[in-house]
Order: C-alpha cells, then sequence, then structure tokens
C-alpha cells in the first residue's frame, strides 16, 4: 500500500539516528566518488564529475530565476562568462595579474548579480515570450561583446580566448597539480572535485533556504500572480531584480570556477546553445525542486558521456560499428529528452507544486467541477 | 475546530483606528479612457468603523474607481487620501504599506500555494527578514516566520477556513476561496478593507454567511468599502451607500434614502420611470 509505505518513510524521516545515518552515507559516497569513478571508468570521468557540479551550480542559479520566480532567461550563460572572464583576467598573464582565488570568487558572484540587475532593470515589465526574448538578446550581446573587445584596447583577447589561467589555489595549495596528502594521491582533478563539491553544496544549502522564507514566497507569488502579488504590498520590481541577481550571482560563481578548471577560456564557451542546455536541466530534472535540478543537471552533463560507449555497444553486439557514435549519440539524447517530457511533463522530480500543476487527477478534477456547479446554483 | 470568538491580534492595529471623520477620502477624481470618461468628479468620503457601499449598474465606474483607490490606475485629476497621507501616485504596494488592502472581483489567489502561504504572503509588507536572514535563519528571522504562520493560521481560522490550511488555493470551494482572499487582505493590517464585489457567483446560504463575516468584522474595527451588485446584501450591510453611474456620483446617504432616490430607480431601471 502507498500510504503505509508513506507513513513508513515520514517515521524513517523524523527518525535522529535514520537521518544521521542516512546523511554519514551520502557524505561517504561523495567523498568516495571520484576514487570509485576514477578506478571504475577512467580520469576522464572524474573531469567529467568535476563538470556536473559546475552546471549543478548553475542550474539552480537558473532555478532561482525560472523556477522560483518564473522569469523566463534564455541568456542565463552571460552571467557564467562574466564571472569566468573577470577570473581569467585577474588571474593570467594576460594583464600581468595574478589574484587569489579568494578575493576574485566573491567579487565575480558580485559583479555577475550586477549584471543580473542590469539585464533585469529594462525588462521589469516583460514576461513570458517577450522576456525570454529580450534575455536572449542580452546572452548574444554580452558574447559579441566578449568577441569584439579587443580593439582599440584589447581587454578580452577577442576570438582567441584568454589562456594561461592560473589554476586554484587555496593557501599554497595549488589545485593545478597532483598532491599527495597522508600517501594519498590526489590528481588535479580530484582536488577540483571536492572544491567543487564544497560550493555545490553551499549553493544547495542557499537554495533550500531562500525557498522557504519571506523572499521565496514572494518569489512565488509573483509568478503565480503578478497583480495579485502587488496588490498584496510585495515590491515585485525589488523582488525581481532580487531574484535576477541571486540566480547571476550562483552563475558568476560557477563561471570564475571553470575558468580557473579550464585554465583558458573563449567567447565559444558561452553561447545560446549553453543558455539552453541549463535551461534543459532544471525542465527535465523538475524546475522549482532542488534535488530535481540537480539530478537534471547531473543527467545532462553525463549521459550523452555515456553514449560516447555506443560505438563500443555496437562492436559487441554487431561485431562493427554501423553508425557513427558521434552522430548516434545526440539522437539518442534528443530521444530521450522527448520520452522524459511525454512521460513526465513536469520533470523527473518535480516539486510538490509542480507536480500537482500539471495533474489533472479525478479528484482534483470532481473538485473543480463541484465548485463549478455551486457558482451557477 | 474552535471557532475564534476573539477577533485575532492581527485585526489589533485596526480598532486603534476606529475614530470619528474620515479615512479615506476621495477628492474629485476623473478617469479617462480614450474618449469614455469613466469617472468624472467623484468624490467620496468613507468613515472609520463602517461599511462603505459602492453601487452603480454594469459599467457605471465601481471597478475604475476601486482601481484609481488601489492605485493599480492613476487619475488623471483629483486624489485619494488614506488619513494623513496621500494615495495617488504611489504604487500599489505603497498603498497596502498606508493600510488600504484590496480583493478581486475575478478571484486572484496564489492558485498553487496552500491557504496558509496565501496569508502568510499577505504578511510580507509587515515583515522584514531579507535574502541574508533567510539564509542564515538567526534568531529573528525564526521568531518573525513563528509569528507570520502562527498570525495567518488565526486569519484562517477567523475567516472560517481554518481547517483548509494545508489545502491547495486551486483546490478549495469557491466560496471558500472567497474568504481566502479576504484572509490574505486581512494578513496586510488593513485600516480599510476593499472588496471588489465579494458575493459574486456565490449561492444564497455563502452569502448569508459572508454576511456575519462583514459584520463581524466591522464590529472588530475595520472599515470596509465594497463594490457589490446584490443588493441585499448592500442593503443589510452597508451603513451609507454612493451609486455611481456613467462615471458620475448619482446619489449618496443610508441605503433607505438611496432605495428610494428617484435618479437611482432610473438608473437602475432605464429610465422607464420618468
Amino acid at each position: 500500500m502507498p500510504t503505509t509505505r508513506r507513513r513508513r518513510w515520514q517515521r524513517l524521516k523524523h527518525d535522529r539516528r535514520a537521518a544521521l545515518v542516512a546523511w554519514l552515507v551520502i557524505g561517504v559516497v561523495l567523498a568516495l566518488l571520484p576514487f570509485v569513478t576514477g578506478e571504475l571508468l577512467g580520469r576522464s570521468w572524474v573531469r567529467i564529475l568535476d563538470f556536473a557540479l559546475l552546471y549543478i551550480m548553475l542550474a539552480l542559479g537558473l532555478n532561482i530565476v525560472v523556477g522560483y520566480a518564473g522569469l523566463l532567461d534564455l541568456g542565463y550563460i552571460a552571467f557564467y562568462a562574466v564571472g569566468a572572464y573577470l577570473y581569467a583576467l585577474l588571474a593570467s598573464p594576460h594583464f600581468g595579474l595574478h589574484w587569489p582565488v579568494w578575493a576574485i570568487l566573491p567579487m565575480g558572484a558580485m559583479l555577475a548579480a550586477g549584471f543580473g540587475v542590469l539585464l533585469g532593470a529594462p525588462t521589469l515589465k516583460l514576461r513570458g515570450d517577450y522576456l525570454a526574448i529580450v534575455t536572449l538578446g542580452f546572452g548574444e550581446i554580452i558574447r559579441i561583446f566578449l568577441t569584439n573587445l579587443n580593439t582599440p584596447i584589447n581587454i578580452t583577447n577577442g576570438p582567441q580566448g584568454v589562456s594561461l589561467i592560473d589554476p586554484i589555489t587555496l593557501g599554497g595549495f595549488s589545485l593545478g597539480e597532483t598532491q599527495s596528502i597522508l600517501g594519498v594521491t590526489l590528481p588535479s582533478t580530484y582536488t577540483y572535485y571536492y572544491l567543487f563539491l564544497a560550493l555545490s553544496l553551499a549553493i544547495v544549502f542557499i537554495s533550500i533556504r531562500l525557498q522557504d522564507s519571506r523572499i521565496g514566497r514572494a518569489w512565488v507569488a509573483i509568478r503565480e500572480d503578478e497583480v495579485a502579488a502587488a496588490a498584496m504590498g510585495i515590491n515585485t520590481r525589488n523582488v525581481k531584480l532580487l531574484a535576477f541577481a541571486m540566480g547571476a550571482s550562483f552563475a558568476g560563481v560557477s563561471g570564475g570556477l571553470f575558468a580557473g578548471f579550464q585554465g583558458f577560456i573563449s567567447p565559444e564557451s558561452f553561447t545560446l546553445f549553453e543558455s539552453i542546455i541549463v535551461l534543459c536541466m532544471i525542465v527535465l530534472g523538475g524546475m522549482g525542486n532542488i534535488a530535481g535540478v540537480v539530478l537534471g543537471a547531473l543527467l545532462i552533463t553525463v549521459f550523452p558521456e555515456a553514449l560516447r560507449y555506443l560505438g563500443d555497444l555496437q562492436q559487441l553486439l554487431l561485431g562493427r560499428v554501423l553508425v557513427d557514435p558521434n552522430d548516434l549519440r545526440l539522437l539518442v539524447f534528443g530521444l530521450a529528452l522527448v520520452m522524459v517530457m511525454i512521460f513526465r511533463p513536469a520533470g523527473l522530480l518535480p516539486s510538490v507544486r509542480r507536480r500537482r500543476e500539471f495533474s489533472a487527477d479525478e479528484s482534483v478534477l470532481a473538485q473543480e467541477q463541484a465548485s463549478l456547479y455551486d457558482t451557477r446554483r | 475546530m474552535t471557532r475564534a470568538a476573539n477577533p485575532p491580534s492581527a485585526l489589533m492595529h485596526a480598532a486603534d483606528n476606529v475614530t470619528a471623520g474620515a479615512v479615506l477620502s476621495v477628492e474629485n477624481v476623473s478617469k479617462h479612457f480614450g474618449g469614455l470618461a469613466a469617472l468624472d468628479q467623484v468624490s467620496l468620503e468613507v468613515h472609520a468603523g463602517e461599511i462603505f457601499g459602492l453601487i452603480g449598474p454594469n459599467g457605471a465606474g465601481k471597478t475604475t474607481l476601486f482601481n484609481v483607490i488601489t492605485a493599480l490606475y492613476v487619475p488623471d485629476s483629483g486624489h485619494v487620501r488614506l488619513r494623513t497621507q496621500m494615495l495617488s501616485g504611489r504604487k500599489p504596494h505603497e498603498v497596502v504599506q498606508h493600510g488600504l488592502a484590496r480583493t478581486f472581483q475575478n478571484i486572484r489567489l496564489f492558485a498553487n500555494m496552500s491557504a496558509l502561504e496565501n496569508v502568510m504572503v499577505g504578511r510580507h509588507v509587515r515583515t522584514t527578514a531579507g535574502v541574508f536572514g533567510a539564509i542564515l535563519r538567526d534568531r529573528a528571522t525564526r521568531a518573525e516566520e513563528q509569528t507570520t504562520s502562527r498570525r495567518a493560521q488565526e486569519l484562517l481560522d477567523y475567516v472560517g477556513i481554518g481547517r483548509h490550511a494545508h489545502q491547495l488555493a486551486r483546490n478549495m470551494a469557491y466560496g471558500d476561496q472567497r474568504r481566502l482572499e479576504i484572509a490574505r487582505a486581512l494578513a496586510t493590517d488593513p485600516v480599510v478593507l476593499a472588496l471588489d464585489e465579494p458575493a459574486a457567483g456565490m449561492n444564497p446560504s455563502e452569502t448569508e454567511s459572508l454576511m456575519t463575516l462583514l459584520t463581524r468584522l466591522r464590529a472588530d474595527g475595520v472599515t470596509i468599502l465594497l463594490i457589490e451588485h446584490d443588493m441585499r446584501l448592500v442593503m443589510g450591510l452597508c451603513d451609507r451607500v454612493v451609486v455611481l453611474d456613467y462615471g458620475k456620483k448619482i446619489a449618496q446617504g443610508t441605503p433607505a434614502v438611496v432605495r428610494a432616490d428617484e435618479r437611482v430607480i432610473q438608473a437602475y431601471l432605464g429610465g422607464v420611470l420618468t
């Protein structure tokens, strides 16, 4: 019975010891994940995990704008670019500056938040499709600026991008080199994993706290009905700008980490396609639900990589490679997305609110009809 | 379910303001839409502690006046004052801050939030927690959250839908949605509560219990501005009434006086009696 199962789950959730054990298990799994992955699948997969964590941060930021406040933003990757370029310019031979990461990341968050407000301010009165178009344009403007800001003064180094960016260094401990602690060898991708994991957890924590707060409720109220929200005393302008700024600041942090991790960035990394991929992550995972968004980001980063093995699979099953795995990969990926949207339109792990929004189950329908009937009497 | 016999603390604020004289005054307000004069030099005064009715045939300008008062529209001329505060030229959320809350003719709840959350949103304007408070969840923020949800539950009990607190607004019965809108408006600690056709679409028994609720609100010191089509409700409830027709004020006074007014009869019956 689902009800008894739910009750058992409820009891389990309130059991302190069970919760402690669960957290401990999750902690151990997350801590050992790079080693297990590295052993089983190879080092390159740890790098994919690192990227997954960067995307989790990005997706959680976009989730605040789109999932909570309901403002469709198709230029979100621009804030990622702002964070990345700030890091690249302040910690590379390009200007000869080598600032420490702890100074740049907060600046990146704030600068991206500033750009968030810059995008938000002129679009306050827009919504839905119109907002989407303007934000899309904004994203492209930032990318084109980055491509062309090499003349008359060379700021961004244009389409060549910025290279030789300093790896992230924390108190003399460089994440760019293989380190060994207590006899355990930690390749660069492993140490980056732990840094990204810590920051991702911080962002998850912030998202959870915001969700269930005065500000979080105001965001949802605006998503539900902006006129009513204003009539209830919510300063819709400030609250919307706050959503843009918060979402952008997550992307700013993530972008800075990306620049340090990758060592090279160019405007190519910040195309419209990237914005759409991040949006895909939150739609696929379940808009507005933190666990769903994390799952979505994880799947969309990992799944296409896993599909690279389609060639080996063909070799194994058919004895030869029939279709180029690179072509097949995107085909299967697209098909999978379509399937998810058909069978789980609210996302893989929808928020309670969304699930109800999408469900038209009989009890709800019956209630709606009953209230309709009441009206006519 | 216990019935809240005493007014919740939410209403105390309003009770403080029961003094004689005008709480809300509308002075010579005009509003044109293109060539149409939706409001033409309308003036009225709502006194503290009364239920003030605003009636008139369809298209008389009632909702337009409502939107001017709540600052959704900017009047072409004239102004609106709440106690000593000028409301015209303000933003809608500032009007709420000064103590004027409203409901909508076509219910505008936050459909996918629970009843309790809807009312908690109404507390937004009287609370202060910001982003850092939300993230750190310090003692002040926790205390504020607790007070907010307790107050919201009290208000739900007060309007009689306390047992539906955790139901989604969209799944509630029609009459309960109307009540929820009133609770949400009350959560902003209004001096004047403006209700736009609260009985629209209600059946007679729902209307009856709405009248009981409004009477109780008045007794607890809330001043009410009411637009209504249901004549039984208006005549049975309002202390004073203003009648609008084609954007002009054509009559004012107690329900009994207004009902006997020739111009009112003419406006409602289309001039057959002249």
